[in-house]
């Protein structure tokens, strides 16, 4: 059942998606440009899952994200300044300019955080869920994964807890076709990777990843279903990386035709054109929120490129969390 | 949670009967999935739980290594101290029982190592108590590795726990001839060392660290400082192991000026654990090899 957002809200998603795209975009531009340094992993071309997917959340739903995390971070409502600041490595970041481009967070909203490790964030999640649950909360956590952490053991014994306990877990993998260089359909030998939660007694389905409202649809389900107690679900969503897996890569796993088919399946343009067809919105209107996605972008990146450097000293004390019964600061080195 | 702590009441019978009087929401059997579990455990304390993980053995930490190292001891780090994760790991480790290499080691030094974690390793059940109440109050993650042979003792301990805080250590004997710095079981078997090297007019201080992580350097240099010799005492293999670091925090501070005799480690073999006995016996340290070396260090200096 596909629900017909009303003119404000299709433009906030599509708000959003400029917003992902655009943040990316400036990163790479910075980083092209030698101001940003490290590394970092971009999404854009798969903006519709995040975008779709926390359009089913609620206050105090949490999610887990991966390495390739600006979009669920953004998605989830993380500030754009603080998040630009954080990968210019300033001190007013989500993180301190300790966590960069893999590790953002904003907990407080119930951004578990970015995870450079993949399938880190599963267990993670499975986690939040039986505390969700244990609690006595009906919230729900929104677990992003890619398909190559599906190889991973994590993986399956996050899956095999959630279902076990009956978690409010909404597993989302973000199919983008390639675990780093390896093609999902060479390493999976299913159909669909969704087939896979049968095997754990979790409901799984795929859906087009670049069709944002077929995702907020099938989370929506899924979301639904944890809060009435019954359990994890599982959602694939069918999406493409336009980049490379990160800086390093030449591309030489996929053609350029490859590549070109997926970008002529924009989840931008294409939410775009069904808000024209059906007379939703305007041309103006359009133009309008990608501008003022483009100005919100601007702003951050001169909130990011004012902020201060971080010190060593806020770093060194920043390691451990000031305890009650720790017989020593630790900070201080006075002890090893 | 963890596995088989509810109706089988922990491998070690740690558990007992605890979910019959907690309820199983709360005394939580799982799946055989280290790494699982113990990122449950991370996720569950990231979002305002106390959760107790246990694993099975400690060698089986191998398996949840990611969640532990990369998240568990990272998060509040790496989230620029938004969050972070009050996560109390239990797990028996050390050798004595013949269950051979994959379920006898002593791992502490790897976890030591790991910017981010607590590490306590208790040697009676006085301060098993006490330090584990101490972790629970912590909100950083603390690993304590529990010697499977003290499960196998029973100890006096007092109506009501003292408390404890994490890196303050324990003179358990005074002494003023050798100062023995040892973890965990050896702990004991110096106490019995220092019983009779006192029989053969050898006085022993014996310093219990409780936590090697943080670790309580002061108490050690102090007491170095008073006796002039130190033997350090622990069941891990020697090469870059805890005592390693002991050792070289004696050295780097003035105390090595206040030292008579060279600073000496005795440690477990550079094996893994073997399952004969004869062999698990001499693989590590036992109480004649700490009254050995202890003589030795006391005659020759």
């Amino acid at each position: 059942m596909v629900e017909t957002p009303t003119a404000a809200e299709g433009l906030a998603i599509l708000r959003t998606m400029w917003r992902i795209r655009l943040f990316e975009e400036a990163v790479e531009d910075l980083y092209g440009r030698g101001m940003m340094h490290g590394t970092m992993h971009l999404s854009i071309g798969e903006e519709a899952v995040p975008t779709g997917a926390c359009l089913a959340l609620k206050d105090g739903d949490q999610i887990t994200s991966t390495h390739r995390g600006h979009g669920h971070c953004i998605a989830k409502g993380a500030d754009l300044g603080r998040s630009m600041a954080e990968l210019l490595a300033k001190d007013n970041g989500y993180c301190r300019g300790r966590g960069g481009s893999m590790h953002i967070a904003d907990v407080a909203t119930g951004n578990l955080g970015a995870n450079g490790i993949v399938g880190g964030g599963l267990p993670i999640a499975a986690g939040a869920g039986l505390s969700n649950k244990l609690r006595g909360v009906d919230n729900v956590c929104l677990c992003f994964h890619g398909d190559g952490s599906v190889g991973e053991g994590a993986w399956h014994e996050a899956l095999t807890l959630a279902s076990m306990w009956d978690l409010p877990v909404v597993f989302v993998c973000e199919n983008n076709q390639y675990g780093m260089s390896m093609p999902s359909k060479k390493a999976f030998k299913v159909e669909n990777i969704s087939d896979k939660a049968a095997g754990f007694g979790i409901p799984g389905e795929t859906v087009d990843g670049n069709d944002v409202l077929a995702v907020r649809d099938a989370v929506q389900r899924a979301v639904d279903r944890a809060r009435r107690g019954e359990g994890p679900s599982f959602i694939e969503a069918l999406t493409y990386r336009w980049r490379g897996h990160s800086k390093s890569d030449k591309n030489l796993y996929r053609t350029k035709e490859e590549i070109q088919a997926w970008r002529d399946r924009d989840p931008i343009a294409r939410w775009a054109a069904e808000m024209l067809d059906i007379e939703l919105v305007t041309h103006e209107q359009l133009d309008a929120e990608q501008a003022a996605a483009r100005q919100d972008i601007r702003e951050a990146v001169v909130f990011g490129t004012k902020g201060e450097d971080p010190t060593v000293e806020a770093m060194m004390a920043g390691i451990y969390a000031p305890s009650p019964v720790d017989a020593f600061d630790i900070a201080k080195g006075i002890v090893a | 949670m963890g596995e088989d702590v509810g109706i089988y009441g922990g491998a070690f019978g740690v558990t007992n009967d605890l979910y019959e009087k907690l309820g199983t929401d709360r005394i939580r059997d799982t799946t055989i999935s280290e790494l699982g579990i113990m990122g449950a455990g991370v996720g569950a304390a990231l979002t305002g739980m106390r959760p107790i993980v246990e694993i099975q053995f400690s060698d089986f930490l191998c398996q949840a290594m990611d969640q532990v190292v990369n998240q568990a001891a990272k998060l509040h780090f790496m989230v620029g101290g938004q969050a972070s994760v009050p996560l109390v790991i239990r797990a028996p480790g050390g050798s004595g029982t013949g269950a051979a290499a994959q379920h006898s080691q002593s791992l502490e030094a790897w976890f030591a190592h790991v910017p981010g974690l607590k590490v306590v390793m208790p040697s009676d059940a006085t301060d098993a108590a006490s330090l584990l109440l101490a972790a629970l109050e912590d909100p950083n993650p603390v690993l304590i590795l529990e010697h499977k042979l003290l499960y196998k003792q029973s100890f006096e301990v007092p109506e009501v726990f003292p408390k404890a805080l994490l890196g303050q250590g324990r003179i358990v004997r005074e002494g003023t001839d050798l100062t023995i710095v040892a973890t965990s079981i050896e702990v004991q078997r110096a106490s019995e060392a220092a019983e009779l090297l006192a029989a053969d007019g050898i006085s022993v201080e014996v310093i219990d660290p409780r936590t090697i992580k943080p670790l309580d350097l002061p108490l050690i240099l102090a007491s170095v400082s008073k006796t002039g010799r130190v033997l350090l005492v622990q069941e891990a293999v020697k090469f870059n192991g805890f005592m390693s670091e002991v050792a070289a925090g004696i050295a780097e501070s003035p105390a090595f000026g206040d030292l008579q005799a060279p600073i000496r480690r005795l440690c477990g073999l550079d094996t893994p654990i073997p399952y004969s006995p004869q062999l698990e016996r001499a693989s590590v340290p036992q109480v004649a090899d700490i009254v050995r070396e202890a003589t030795a260090l006391v005659k020759e200096w």
